[in-house]
C-alpha cells in the first residue's frame, strides 16, 4: 500500500488462523491502522491480495467496498469510538444487523408479515446479544449517555451483530483502566468461544497482548519485522530494538 | 443536596442582568440616536429633534435585552441544576403528552375535528389549511433527507416545482386529470431526485448544501426560460381533482347546504382537495414513521451519525443516500401536484429559494427527525403568519427573531425526536444452553 511516494505497507505477509487470537503491535506510525483499512476496504491496496477463506471457498477481498467486506464476514471496531451517539444502544446493534436483513423499501412501507417477523427476530437477536455481554439493561438508553467502558464494549457488540468470522479490534483497551482491561481480556476470550470467530487486534497494552494472543506480528515502518508466539516476540532482538532502541 | 449545590442553585442574579441590559440599551441609544433623533426639515433648514424615538428604541432594547438575558441565565441555571442532580433523560411536558396512552384518543378527536371543519368553517380557513397540510407533507419529506439522513438540501423546492409543473403541463397540453398526474408527478420528482443524488454522492455538509442550492436555482431558471412552461406567464386553469366526473359544486353542495352549517360561498372542489390532502398527510405520516423504524430508516440514521462506521456495518452508503434523496423528492412531487390543483395557476415565482428556506425552517424549528415536531413546525410557520396579518410589516422580523430564540433555547426543535423504545420480554430465558 502506498500513498503517492510514501510506502505505508511493504510486503506484509499476514496469516490469521481460523479461531485464533492474533495481535498486531508496533510503534506509532508503523502502519497498523493502514493495514486494518486495507483489510476492511477503506483503502484499496496498490498491490497484493487479501483472501478470506470461507466454508464456501476462498474469497478475494481486494477492491471490495467496506460494506461488501463486512457482509462477507469481517467486522471491525475503531480506534476512537465511532458509535451512533444519538441513537439507542439497541438501535446501534440493530444497525449492525443491517447486512443480515433483507427488508427493502416496500417491506418498510407495507410492513408485511415477513418484514415484521424479521424485525422482531432481529430485535430479539440484538437484545440477547446485548444481554449476553452485559449491556441488556441499557438497551433503550441513548448511546452517548453510556460510560466510556460500556461504549467500548458496545462497539464490540455492534461489530458482533454483523456475524463476522473475523473480528478486527483497533486498540480496544485504549483509555480503559486496569480492571476494565482485564474484563476486556475475558470478553475477547468469551467472544472467541461463543461466536466461534478469529480475532485480530491492534494494541499497545503489552500485558494484554502477551497474555491474550496466540500469535503476534510486529510491524515497523510498514514491514513485518517479527512474528511468533508471545515468548518468541518477547525475546526477539529486533522487536526490542524497535521499541527500546539500540543498546549503547 | 449538598451545601455546595444549594449554593449553586441559589437563584438568578436579577440585578446584574438588569444592569447589563440597561447598559445595552444605552449603547443602542447612543448608536442609533443621531440618526433617529435629528431630522433635517428640508423646507426651512431647521433641525427637528425627535426625542421620543430615542426613548422607544432604548426602552425596547432594554426590555428585549433583559428578557433575553434572564432567559439565558435561567437556562444556564437549569443546566447547572441538572448536572448537580444527575437526572435521567430529560422529559418535558411535550414528551409526556406524546408518550401518554391517551394520545390515540386525542388523535381521533383531532381527525374528527378536521373532517368536520370544511362544513362549518370559512372558505378562507379551508384554503389556509390546505396550504398548511401541503407544507406538512413537504416538511415530512424534507425531514427524511435532512432530519433523518443528515443531508442538508437547500434545493428541495425544485422537486415541489417539478411535481406542480408535471401536473400543470400534462393538464395544459394533454388534458390529463389529477388522479393520473398524482403518481406521475411523484415519479418524475423521484427520478430527478435520483439524478441529483448521483453527482452529490461524495459531498457532505456545506458542499452538499451549495450543490443542492444550485440545483434548485437551475430548475427555477429553466422553468422561467423554457418555452414549454410558458416562462414567467405560467400555466393557468389547472383542473381541480375530479370525483368520477361529478360536478361537486352543482350537485353535492345544495344538498349539504340544507342540513349543514356550510358556508354558501364554499368551493366544494377545495373541500374535496382538503380531504385528499388530509388523507395524503395521514399516509405520509404512516409511511415516514414506518420508514424511520425500518432497516432502511436505520441505515439513514447511521449515515447521519457516522459515515465510516455506517459502511463498516455493511450498509451500502450509495444506496442509502440515493434512496433518501429520491424518497424525499417523492413527497415534494406529491405536494406539488396538490399545490397546482389548489391554486390552479402556477408560475416560477412560487418556487423560489425562499420556499426552500421556509420548508427547511419547518423541519429545524419543529425538530429534526421528529414527526410531531415537523407537523407542529408547519402549523406554526404557516398558520401563525396568517393570524398575524395585522403585523404584516413585521412578519419577517418576528419570524427571524423567533428562529434565533428557538435555536438558542431549544436547539432540538419544538418537539425533540424521541427514539423508539423496544420492550423486550424473553419468551424463554435467554442464554439457554450456555454456561
Amino acid at each position: 500500500m502506498s500513498f503517492g511516494g510514501l510506502l505505508a505497507l511493504d510486503q506484509v505477509d499476514f496469516q490469521i488462523g481460523a479461531g485464533s487470537i492474533t495481535a498486531l503491535i508496533g510503534p506509532n506510525g508503523a502502519g497498523k491502522t493502514t493495514f486494518f483499512n486495507c483489510l476492511t476496504g477503506i483503502y484499496i491496496p496498490t498491490s497484493g491480495t487479501i483472501t478470506l477463506n470461507q466454508p464456501s471457498g476462498p474469497r478475494q477481498l481486494h477492491g471490495l467496498r467496506p460494506d461488501q467486506v463486512t457482509t462477507l464476514g469481517l467486522a471491525r471496531t475503531f480506534q476512537n469510538i465511532r458509535l451512533f451517539n444519538d441513537l439507542t444502544v439497541l438501535e446501534n446493534v440493530l444497525i449492525g444487523c443491517h447486512c443480515r436483513m433483507k427488508a427493502g423499501l416496500l417491506g418498510a412501507l407495507f410492513r408485511d408479515r415477513k418484514t415484521r417477523a424479521e424485525e422482531r427476530a432481529m430485535a430479539e437477536f440484538s437484545y440477547q446479544l446485548l444481554d449476553r455481554y452485559g449491556l441488556g439493561g441499557a438497551a433503550n438508553e441513548l448511546t452517548k449517555n453510556l460510560p466510556y467502558g460500556a461504549q467500548r464494549r458496545l462497539e464490540i457488540v455492534r461489530a458482533l451483530a454483523t456475524r463476522p468470522s473475523l473480528l478486527l479490534l483497533d486498540e480496544p483497551a485504549a483509555g480503559l483502566n486496569i480492571g476494565e482491561t482485564r474484563e476486556l481480556e475475558d470478553l475477547i476470550h468469551i467472544i472467541r468461544e461463543r461466536e466461534s470467530l478469529s480475532v485480530l487486534l491492534i494494541e499497545h497494552d503489552m500485558s494484554l497482548v502477551m497474555s491474550i494472543s496466540e500469535q503476534i506480528y510486529v510491524m515497523e515502518y510498514g514491514r513485518v519485522i517479527a512474528r511468533g508466539t508471545p515468548e518468541v516476540i518477547r525475546n526477539d532482538s529486533r522487536v526490542i530494538q524497535a521499541y527500546l532502541g539500540e543498546e549503547a | 443536596m449538598t451545601r455546595e449545590s444549594a449554593h449553586q442553585t441559589a437563584g438568578l442574579n436579577w440585578k446584574r442582568e438588569l444592569a447589563l441590559s440597561l447598559l445595552t440599551a444605552l449603547w443602542l441609544g447612543l448608536l442609533t440616536g443621531p440618526l433617529l433623533v435629528c431630522r433635517l426639515n428640508p423646507t426651512d433648514g431647521s433641525i427637528v429633534y425627535r426625542w421620543p424615538l430615542l426613548f422607544y428604541v432604548a426602552g425596547g432594547g432594554f426590555i428585549l435585552s433583559s428578557v433575553w438575558r434572564l432567559l439565558l441565565a435561567r437556562r444556564n441555571l437549569r443546566r447547572r441544576r441538572a448536572e448537580v442532580a444527575l437526572q435521567g433523560p430529560k422529559r418535558t411536558w411535550v414528551d409526556l403528552l406524546l408518550a401518554s396512552r391517551r394520545r390515540c384518543q386525542g388523535l381521533w378527536l383531532v381527525m374528527l375535528f378536521l373532517i368536520s371543519l370544511p362544513f362549518w368553517a370559512s372558505p378562507y380557513t379551508v384554503n389556509i389549511l390546505i396550504t398548511a397540510l401541503i407544507y406538512i407533507t413537504l416538511g415530512l419529506g424534507l425531514n427524511i433527507v435532512v432530519g433523518v439522513s443528515g443531508l442538508l438540501n437547500l434545493g428541495y423546492v425544485a422537486f415541489y416545482a417539478i411535481g406542480a409543473y408535471t401536473y400543470a403541463l400534462l393538464n395544459y397540453y394533454f388534458g390529463l386529470g389529477f388522479w393520473l398526474c398524482l403518481p406521475l408527478g411523484a415519479l418524475t420528482a423521484t427520478i430527478l431526485g435520483l439524478l441529483l443524488g448521483f453527482p452529490v454522492l461524495r459531498l457532505k455538509g456545506d458542499y452538499l448544501a451549495i450543490v443542492t442550492l444550485g440545483f434548485g436555482e437551475i430548475v427555477r431558471l429553466l422553468l422561467t426560460n423554457m418555452e414549454v412552461t410558458r416562462g414567467p406567464r405560467g400555466l393557468a386553469n389547472i383542473s381541480p381533482p375530479g370525483l368520477f366526473g361529478l360536478d361537486l359544486n352543482a350537485l353535492v353542495k345544495p344538498r349539504l347546504l340544507t342540513w349543514l352549517p356550510l358556508d354558501p360561498n364554499m368551493d366544494m372542489n377545495k373541500v374535496f382537495l382538503f380531504f385528499i390532502m388530509l388523507a395524503l398527510v395521514v399516509l405520509t405520516i404512516l409511511a415516514v414513521f414506518r420508514l424511520e423504524n425500518s432497516r432502511l430508516g436505520r441505515a439513514w440514521l447511521a449515515l447521519r451519525e457516522d459515515e465510516i462506521a455506517c459502511q463498516a456495518m455493511g450498509i451500502n452508503r450509495v444506496r442509502a443516500k440515493l434512496t433518501a434523496f429520491a424518497l424525499g423528492a417523492t413527497w415534494a412531487g406529491l405536494a406539488g401536484v396538490v399545490f397546482a390543483s389548489q391554486v390552479t395557476f402556477i408560475n416560477p415565482t412560487s418556487f423560489t429559494f425562499m420556499q426552500s428556506v421556509m420548508i427547511l425552517s419547518i423541519v429545524v424549528l419543529g425538530g429534526m427527525g421528529s414527526i410531531p415536531g415537523v407537523i407542529i413546525g408547519a402549523l406554526v410557520l404557516i398558520l401563525l403568519p396568517e393570524e398575524l396579518r395585522a403585523f404584516a410589516d413585521y412578519r419577517m422580523l418576528l419570524f427571524g427573531a423567533a428562529m434565533v430564540l428557538m435555536m438558542v433555547f431549544r436547539p432540538g426543535g419544538l418537539i425533540q425526536s424521541v427514539r423508539q423504545v423496544y420492550l423486550y420480554q424473553p419468551a424463554q430465558p435467554p442464554d439457554k444452553g450456555q454456561s
